[in-house]
């Protein structure tokens, strides 16, 4: 038994942490576009990094527990309600059996994970759960959620002897509210105009219509190189920030192919890409430049965090753990 | 001749990838070398190596920098270079062939590259069949190739409106490249025609039938050929 979709919602899809090894067949990473708020949910109901959550986008789905079972709903606030009654996100949440878990006004960000005890029952395509939409497969028959659709629980709630009745420290979730990424240069930056470059590390720029999981383009003033420079096609990655010859910046985002010709002007900091991946349409965001030293230095205090956490929860899971 | 074929150069690409450059032009020889760099990883990794991508003139490698930094990452390729660059031998890539079914339904284009180019259609198809191609890289979709050693004589411009559908396993032309759709996806290449066999199965432990390094040479067959192989495919 499992989950059943009595409402698909806008985009809901099957996520995990990524699938990796295969770039160099250009098959996409996928994965969870806030692989933080996907990695938080799964520690919090017990369960290990490698496991899939449901990747909700703006508009959630409605959806029936078949089967008591312990979740947990992280990322965007999406007024997640079960059986019409608010539910806190942050902390593993007990459902019971018929209840049904909705969705209602974004109050922020844009997607927002459920994750349940023991991960979802899905076969994996090249070792990952993540839906690949565009080559339609992986995560749930290769395509996003829809009315009807029955996605089994690998396990049933679990026995907890200390209880649930805990959350995590919001230092763990909460990100700035302001409109501020942090980014690195890219391997292009120097072929692009000063004044460009001043553009783009002072001026806000406005998130486009087409801003999917593939990727954000952004308005503002048009970039310009030094000279028109034809690239051969390379290797990007989550978070390159190229410029199309009219010099609109796009930011590559989870389902980016892996091969690109654009320049590169700047790399979103690893640290930033979930607080980016809560940006929609319409959301103004300014970058600030900071060096590749202190861009690692920020991703391994945040892997810190996540291991002391981890450490810490192996008590609440004595089962598991 | 002396030509400088031993350049490398590594950049960052974000605090979680690192690019090997190995020249600035689409050649052999240079594909050779992002080659040797690949063979080598495949054969030694290092601590917090996820994958690599090869490219026309690049090597991309993603690492977790919680296991190894920038830093730490340069004199380790350094190394890597010294040891791989030096011998130049390569081992090149296996010659693959590939049926294709020309023109008609399959291939709804080939009377458009023939008439832009002022040739009959059986001369495009002698043109298309008589190189062997070399896969620089594969990117876009899964599997798709980027093929070198097209001739120019049956280039085309894309098509103004791409098709929304384009059926896996067709051939195609843009400017002076020619490739072949291994899923079915949008795109604005004119087709010539259809290969029966699967380029891309997440049936087969390697899904992707072609990589970067292989040599590929298209063989035209006929439809009832091009039905044989289906059968045998769809295993009825």
């Amino acid at each position: 038994m499992g989950i059943k979709v009595l409402k698909a919602g806008l985009l809901t899809t099957i996520q995990d942490a990524g699938r990796y090894g295969y770039r160099k067949d250009g098959i996409i990473v996928a994965g969870a576009m806030d692989a933080h708020a996907l990695k938080l949910g799964n520690m919090l109901v017990g369960n290990t990094d490698g496991e899939a959550g449901i990747e909700c986008t703006l508009m959630g789905p409605l959806l029936l527990f078949e089967e008591d079972q312990l979740m947990a709903i992280t990322g965007a606030d999406l007024s997640a309600e079960v059986d019409g009654i608010p539910v806190p996100m942050w902390r593993p949440i007990y459902v019971h059996k018929g209840a049904v878990l909705s969705f209602g006004q974004a109050r922020s960000g844009c997607r927002t994970y459920l994750t349940v005890h023991g991960g979802f029952d899905l076969p994996q395509v090249l070792g990952s759960y993540s839906t690949y939409l565009r080559a339609g497969f992986g995560g749930w028959e290769g395509r996003a959620l829809k009315t009807g659709d029955l996605i089994l629980f690998k396990s049933a709630a679990p026995m907890l002897p200390l209880g649930f009745n805990w959350s995590l420290s919001p230092k763990m979730y909460q990100r700035s509210q302001d409109e501020v990424i942090r980014v690195v240069k890219g391997p292009e930056f120097d072929d692009f105009h000063e004044k460009s470059i001043a553009v783009i590390l002072t001026e806000k720029f406005k998130i486009s219509k087409e801003a999917d999981r593939m990727g954000y383009r952004l308005e503002g003033e048009p970039l310009k190189l030094h000279k028109k420079k034809e690239l051969l096609s390379s290797a990007v990655t989550f978070g390159t920030i190229q410029v199309t010859a009219e010099g609109n910046p796009i930011v590559l985002m989870a389902d980016h192919q892996t091969t690109g010709g654009y320049p590169r002007i700047l790399q979103v900091a690893g640290v930033d890409l979930g607080k980016l991946a809560q940006f929609q349409t319409g959301d103004l965001l300014s970058f600030e430049l900071i060096t590749l030293a202190q861009a690692q230095a920020l991703l391994i205090s945040a892997e810190q965090e996540v291991r002391q956490l981890k450490q810490t929860l192996t008590f609440k899971y004595p089962v598991n753990g | 001749m002396t030509q400088k074929t031993n350049s490398f150069k590594c950049y960052p690409l974000g605090d979680a990838a690192v690019v090997i450059q190995l020249g600035d032009q689409i050649s052999p020889a240079i594909n050779a070398r992002v080659r040797a760099i690949c063979a080598y990883l495949d054969e030694y990794s290092f601590e917090g190596f996820i994958e690599y991508v090869p490219a026309f003139t690049t090597v991309t490698l993603y690492y977790e920098p919680w296991v190894i930094n920038y830093t730490k990452l340069l004199p380790l390729l350094q190394e890597m270079a010294n040891e791989v660059l030096e011998e130049q031998e390569v081992p090149s890539g296996p010659i693959l062939e590939i049926p294709v079914l020309y023109g008609g339904e399959w291939g709804p284009d080939l009377d458009f590259v023939a008439s832009h180019n002022k040739i009959s259609t059986a001369e495009v198809i002698a043109l298309h069949t008589a190189p062997e191609y070399l896969v620089y890289m594969i990117g876009f979709a899964p599997g798709f190739p980027y093929l070198g050693g097209m001739n120019k004589l049956i280039a085309a411009p894309r098509k103004d409106t791409p098709r929304m559908k384009i059926a896996a396993g067709s051939v195609g032309i843009a400017g002076e490249q020619t490739g072949i759709y291994p899923i079915e996806t949008p795109g604005g290449w004119q087709i010539i025609g259809r290969s029966p066999i699967d380029l891309f199965d997440l049936n087969r432990e390697v899904p992707a039938f072609l990589k970067a390094g292989d040599k590929v040479r298209f063989v035209a067959i006929s439809e009832k050929e091009f039905k044989k192989i289906r059968r045998v495919k769809d295993g009825d």
